[in-house]
């Protein structure tokens, strides 16, 4: 299995490190590696060090941290070795890089898998950013990058529409989260909504009180794999994220997999059973969009009544 | 009263071919000279020499001896057994050696001209007229550099160790080169010539799949045809081949480098692997992401700049070759182990240079960094200079990763790289102002350099730092209005004249257009703002060689022949002054280094011919015998 590895970029300042923290204290049992650009400003709290080496910092929850400094595809192939593996990995990209160059990279690596590009973007500041003479070109770069952009302290704007209005002028195709304190689900930044290849229908709409909401079903017979990643990945859909697996048309299950703007298709593992499982921003989710892929359409209505 | 010892006729194995020669040989027919007779080693004061004598002391004549560079060691001993014996009686003397030359370039406005220079302790007693030389007491008057023309040792502002590091590799560059054994590759004109050295080398190993390494290819000397790896598939199959590109951006690769690296297969998207019809890697990986997936198969070690020890010996003597006394390091990491290694080589007795290694900002914040820094400078020693700060703000024009402000690139590219954040940038030099600590910052692009001006005037508003010497590297593309702020907040700049012949006519022609191709690395203009100027190799990015560095800045001539930019082009007094106290200024050196003047280390480039004469467009041409550092004699084709 090729180890999904999801990248983090953004300015100075937007709430990277914040966000880091916030997913190694919520990865819940997975083996979360986290790759942060040069040790110098330790981007990890101190209480989730358990030890250190010269090339692996060892954290709480069996997660682990280590820095990739100039030689970002030997640092990948020697997380990819670590025993046990890690289950997912977190790039932190540094304030002036492109993540979408990094992603390119990603693809030189064997045994890596791309899962999605996440730019944070702070709040009170992207627009000033942006037009910045120096850096507003790498700003607006990074954004257009970007498969999702966190929305990041909200709490110290008035009113965060005029900043989304911008950043949709902006970022494109790209899904924008809001958040304080870059809290924002573990499985939005990672797509682990659906685990084990097993049927997601049961699973729980957890983030209901966050704002967000899960929807599961199964589609209906003729929806092929990349009918279901274009509807997913519309902008219009309103979801963040989507994963499951959708019978072709010639036979066999085939995985799909979405982060925000970005789909694909890949073989669904032995044993897939059909089905999908999306996670989206409540307020945002076009039920209407998403009920054409549905075998049983009441299965999206009857979610949005709970 | 004088004393004068004759001695017998002196030779010694010397000049740039190593023939033999015969010290009057090389005197006839020479210039009349004031003092003694030239074949006469002296030594004066007949007080001091009856207190000599009294003491037991060896014959003077022991001492004068100088036939080989094997028995000059054997002087320099029998000099420190001399001055044991006499230190019982006498304290105060030590040996003065008064070498004569053709000619001594100073660069001591007092007194710009020379014919002897008296050395003792490794230091400049004096520099004038043997005559005037009188009143320092006992010397030795050694003639072997009497046809020689001395300068300063010259000083190179801005290269990097590496460079002795990539002579491991096999040479496959379009221009002739020295390696530091003195011997001349000549640079490859055709992908056939390129395909013959790696094929030679190639015979040369052992087994039939170790990698085989080359460095310095220039991809755009080849009628624009690429290098691909089919090319390369001509010298071997079986073994993985990789040769590094002169910028050091790009990686040139056979077919089975890629099938080590797992990466000969179709479906690769990435900006940095062109592709060719059948969807493959055409085996030129561009970009250190690109590059590093290669870089283990093809025999280059992990982290080309960090310092290794046998690189630091063959750049040294590169130095020697060159008439370097004095090399800046100019981006080193410099972890521990890498400091316990250059502290305990450059310490040796026949190390012949003085590297100053600057410590890169990377891996640490600023404030680590500047801790780091006042750390690394207590290991300094004599022949090494740590504490200075080397920070990179953007790429290079060549690479299009330069920061450039409107227009941007003349060829349409996309705007260029930051490496470093602006607050960081800002940081840094607020904490080093308030740290008394130099920083050079790397800038090719006009927005970067603009971007270092607005740091370094918010900055000293701050920390006002009379005499920072924070320096410019590169500022290739500075305009008239930038040099007249780097003036004001007292910046120094070292410029890359050498790109004018190397890349001059693609930035000409491609990177920034004509206007701003000729007022690349504005030299003229530093001087006439009185911006203090350094110019560099940037080696191995080009060769080590100020006396090549200052003749492209005087002629500013292009591989093609063209002047670009006629307007700034320098004097050779200018040049030669650049490349000496000029360097040593923005090294916060130059009161150690740089002139030929009372209480300056003696540091000496030794030259075969007279660059004040042999005129503007010879400079290049001129030959170094080889070198004194801190009074002692490396000579080139000895070394």
């Amino acid at each position: 299995m090729p180890l999904p590895i999801t990248i983090i970029g953004g300015y100075l300042g937007a709430g990277k490190t914040t966000l880091v923290n916030h997913l190694l204290r919520h990865a819940n049992g997975r083996r979360l590696a986290v790759m942060v650009n040069e040790f110098g400003a330790l981007p990890i709290d101190e209480d989730l060090i358990e030890a250190e080496d010269d090339q692996i910092i060892s954290l709480a929850g069996g997660c682990v941290c280590c820095s990739y400094g100039e030689d970002l595809v030997s640092s990948m192939a020697m997380l990819a070795t670590l025993r046990p593996r890690p289950d997912m990995v977190l790039l932190e990209a540094s304030g002036v890089s492109f993540p979408g160059a990094i992603a390119g990279t990603v693809g030189l690596v064997p045994t890596y898998k791309l899962d999605g590009v996440v730019v944070l973007a702070d709040g009170e500041t992207i627009r000033a950013q942006a037009a910045d003479k120096y850096i507003g070109g790498t700003i607006r770069g990074q954004l257009a990058q970007a498969d999702m952009v966190l929305l990041n302290k909200t709490d110290l704007i008035e009113d965060d529409d005029i900043v989304r209005r911008w950043l949709n002028g902006t970022s494109g195709e790209a899904r924008i989260v809001r958040s304080m304190y870059a809290r924002v689900p573990f499985d939005v930044v990672f797509g682990t909504i659906w685990r084990d290849g097993k049927h997601g229908v049961e699973v729980a709409d957890r983030y209901h009180a966050d704002g967000y909401e899960t929807l599961a079903f199964v589609t209906a017979p003729g929806v092929r794999p990349d009918q279901a990643v274009t509807v997913c990945a519309d902008a219009t859909t309103g979801l963040l994220r989507a994963k499951g697996f959708v019978p072709r048309p010639e036979g066999g299950l085939a995985q799909i997999q979405v982060v925000g703007r970005r789909g694909e298709i890949a073989d669904a593992p032995a044993g897939a059973e059909p089905g999908v499982v999306c996670i989206g921003l409540a307020d945002q989710i076009n039920r209407a969009a998403l009920a054409v892929l549905a075998d049983d359409r009441n299965s999206i209505t009857e979610r949005q009544a709970s | 009263m004088e004393s004068f010892v004759p001695v017998k006729q002196l030779s010694w194995s010397g000049g740039a071919g190593g023939a033999q020669q015969s010290l009057a040989g090389v005197l006839k027919p020479g210039p009349p000279r004031p003092g003694p007779p030239a074949d006469h080693v002296v030594m004066r004061s007949p007080l001091r020499n009856q207190l000599l004598l009294s003491a037991g002391c060896p014959s003077r004549t022991n001492l004068v001896y100088l036939d080989s560079a094997e028995t000059l060691t054997t002087f320099f001993i029998g000099a420190a057994s001399l001055r044991q014996s006499i230190d019982a009686t006498e304290s105060d003397l030590s040996v003065t050696t008064i070498y004569s030359a053709r000619k001594i370039i100073t660069m001591n406005p007092a007194r710009p001209y020379a014919t002897h220079v008296a050395v003792r302790d490794g230091r400049i007693l004096s520099a004038g007229a043997l005559e005037e030389m009188q009143g320092w007491g006992d010397y030795m008057l050694d003639d072997r550099f009497a046809d020689k023309v001395l300068m300063p040792g010259l000083v190179e502002g801005h290269s990097h160790t590496m460079e002795g590091s990539l002579w491991e590799y096999v040479y496959c560059g379009y221009f002739d080169r020295m390696d530091p054994d003195g011997k001349v590759w000549p640079g490859l004109k055709s992908v056939d010539e390129i395909i013959e050295r790696l094929t030679q080398a190639a015979a040369r190993l052992d087994e039939p799949t170790t990698p085989l390494a080359g460095w310095s290819l220039d991809a755009i000397y080849y009628g624009g045809r690429r290098i691909n790896r089919n090319d390369l598939d001509r010298v071997s199959t079986e073994r993985a081949i990789g040769i590094l590109n002169a910028s050091g951006h790009i990686l040139n690769v056979n077919t089975k480098a890629l099938q080590l690296a797992g990466l000969l297969k179709p479906g690769i998207n990435h900006p940095g692997i062109p592709l060719d019809d059948e969807g493959l890697p055409t085996g030129e990986m561009k970009g250190p992401d690109a590059m590093a997936p290669l870089g283990i198969h093809t025999g280059f070690d992990r982290d080309l700049l960090a310092c290794d020890e046998p690189g630091l010996r063959r750049f040294a003597r590169l130095c020697v070759r060159t008439g370097v006394t004095t090399a800046a390091d100019l981006a080193n990491m410099l972890p521990d182990g890498a400091v316990d290694m250059m502290v305990r080589v450059t310490a040796e007795p026949d190390y012949p240079a003085r590297i100053v290694s600057l410590r890169r900002f990377y891996g640490l914040t600023p404030a680590e960094l500047i801790d780091r820094v006042l750390e690394l400078e207590k290991r300094s020693q004599q022949n090494l200079r740590l504490g200075i700060i080397k920070v990179v703000l953007d790429g290079s024009i060549q690479g299009f990763s330069a920061r450039l402000r409107w227009p941007g690139y003349y060829n349409g590219a996309a705007e260029g790289l930051w490496y470093v954040p602006p607050e960081h940038l800002q940081e840094i030099y607020e904490r080093a102002l308030a740290a008394g600590i130099q920083v050079h910052t790397h800038t090719n692009g006009d927005e970067a350099t603009e971007l270092a001006l607005d740091c370094m005037e918010t900055s000293l508003r701050k920390h006002p730092g009379p005499d920072h010497r924070f320096t410019l590297q590169h500022c290739q593309l500075a305009d008239a209005a930038q040099y007249r702020r780097i003036k004001t907040v007292g910046m120094c700049v070292n410029l890359f004249p050498n790109h004018h012949f190397y890349w001059g006519d693609q930035h000409y022609s491609i990177t920034v257009g004509p206007d701003r191709a000729e007022r690349m690395n504005a030299c003229a203009t530093a001087l006439r703002m009185g911006v203090p100027l350094a110019i560099h190799s940037d080696a191995p990015v080009t060769p080590l060689g100020p006396l090549f560095t200052a003749w492209c800045a005087v002629n500013r001539r292009t591989a093609s022949g063209r002047v670009l930019g006629e307007h700034e082009r320098i004097s050779v007094k200018d040049a030669l002054r650049t490349i000496t106290i000029g360097a040593a200024y923005t090294l916060k050196l130059d009161a150690e280094i740089g002139s030929v003047e009372t209480g300056k280390r003696a540091d000496l480039a030794v030259l075969e011919d007279d660059p004040e004469a042999v005129g503007g467009e010879n400079l290049k041409d001129v030959r170094v015998w080889g070198t004194v550092q801190g009074g002692r004699i490396f000579e080139a084709a000895a070394i």
